[in-house]
């Protein structure tokens, strides 16, 4: 998409939310009350979403972060449904990789999910542009459009995404996926844009995930980064993800 | 000859205006009189007083909404949208006599219920919930 067609694009639904209340007037005080904790004109390109991931933090055999994103997203445990699945096909949004230094023995175990780069494969390969990156960074798929290649998958070099093989029933309202569809971390991008949190951010009981805006040099996260040695999985491919990790 | 045979054609011609005349004035009464059974104008304990756009032009215009405003959410962020399915459901889904929510696309539901009748198949719900989250769902 251009920049001009995004401009006009913009204007466009920009003149539309002006009319919206004349055209609509049934519009309800919940409504309202809604819309204020959100930002109304959505993702803003002044933002860019990370996280840091503290590994020293990060309890050996602990998933509180894969539990709590299978209750938020419906997925794994928090779903009866991908019951004719096997293990290797069913979905995995976030799982926990343990790393062990051959020399030393020593072992860390660290969370792995999408990590949202700055140029990802997954939107360089798709030829139907449903794999997309919001403006603050967020790498997200359209299911609307999504065909199910799957090249994406086999672009991902973080093994990051999955395919719903099977007819879903039992999804989440706030995480629609489907048969037929590719899914990955969506960075809780619906708490987000309501101000919160991810969730596996949010229950990690060891506090060894932190998430925030890296643009903002004032933000928990900056400051937390400009004083601690992190680093990016596979920085060398340059694709610059904003999932950092220290203590690796 | 020829004049009886334009006479029979005209004739067949009237015949067929008549018809379709007659399916699309059958058909807008339909789409006027959905309160007629109960199902078809369902709406739950939790909805407000009025849908979000009025109910004769969500009848025509419901999917309009929903792509529209289905992309500025998914790919703009804006969540203070009009067309959101979320809202749909919350607003129609029905529950059992047994205080289980039912199914939006379950067969007479609000949306099946439509959509049955007009022939339209729903794809939206291959992905989206039908049922708001954290209530007890009535078993298939
Ligand atoms: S599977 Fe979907 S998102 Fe992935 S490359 Fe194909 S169309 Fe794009």
């Amino acid at each position: 998409m251009s920049q001009d067609h995004n401009k006009s694009r913009r204007h466009f639904l920009g003149q539309a939310a002006a009319t919206t209340a004349v055209i609509a007037p049934g519009i309800t005080l919940m409504t309202i009350a809604q819309a204020n904790q959100d930002q109304p004109h959505g993702a803003s390109s002044s933002k860019r979403w990370g996280m840091l991931v503290d590994t020293n933090k990060c309890t050996d055999g602990c998933t509180d972060c894969v539990s709590a994103c299978q209750q938020e997203n419906g997925w794994g445990d928090g779903s009866s449904d991908e019951s004719l699945s096997n293990p290797q096909q069913k979905a995995q949004w976030i799982r926990t990789v343990t790393i062990r230094d051959k020399q030393t023995g020593h072992t860390n175990q660290l969370p792995m999910m999408c990590q949202h780069c700055e140029s990802p494969a997954c939107v360089d390969v798709c030829p139907t542009g449903a794999s997309m990156k919001r403006v603050d960074g967020i790498v997200l798929v359209d299911k609307h459009i999504c065909i199910g290649c799957r090249y994406c998958m086999m672009a991902c070099p973080y093994k990051a995404r999955s395919f719903v093989h099977e007819s879903l029933h039992d999804q989440k309202s706030n995480s629609p996926r489907g048969k037929g569809t590719v899914e990955a971390c969506t960075m809780c991008v619906h708490r987000v844009d309501h101000g919160d949190q991810p969730a596996c951010v949010e229950k990690c009981s060891s506090g060894a995930m932190m998430f925030g805006d890296l643009n903002d040099p004032n933000s928990d996260i900056s400051k937390k980064l400009a004083e601690v040695d992190s680093t990016q999985i596979r920085a060398d491919l340059g694709l610059n993800p904003s999932i950092r990790y220290s203590g690796i | 000859m020829l004049s009886q045979m334009l006479k029979q054609i005209s004739r067949q011609r009237v015949t067929v205006v008549a018809l379709v005349l007659g399916s699309l004035m059958g058909y807008a009464s339909i789409a006027q009189s959905g309160d007629r059974d109960g199902v078809r104008s369902s709406i739950s304990p939790n909805a407000g007083d009025s849908c979000v756009r009025e109910t004769s032009w969500m009848r025509r215009n419901h999917m309009e909404l929903l792509q529209h405003d289905r992309d500025r959410t998914l790919r703009q962020g804006i969540r203070s949208v009009d067309g959101s399915i979320k809202g749909c459901v919350e607003c129609h889904v029905q529950q059992d006599d047994h205080g289980n929510t039912v199914a939006i696309n379950a067969e007479n539901q609000f949306c099946s219920s439509c959509h049955a009748f007009t022939s339209v198949s729903i794809d939206c719900f291959e992905c989206h919930a039908t049922t708001p989250d954290s209530v007890k769902r009535a078993a298939k």
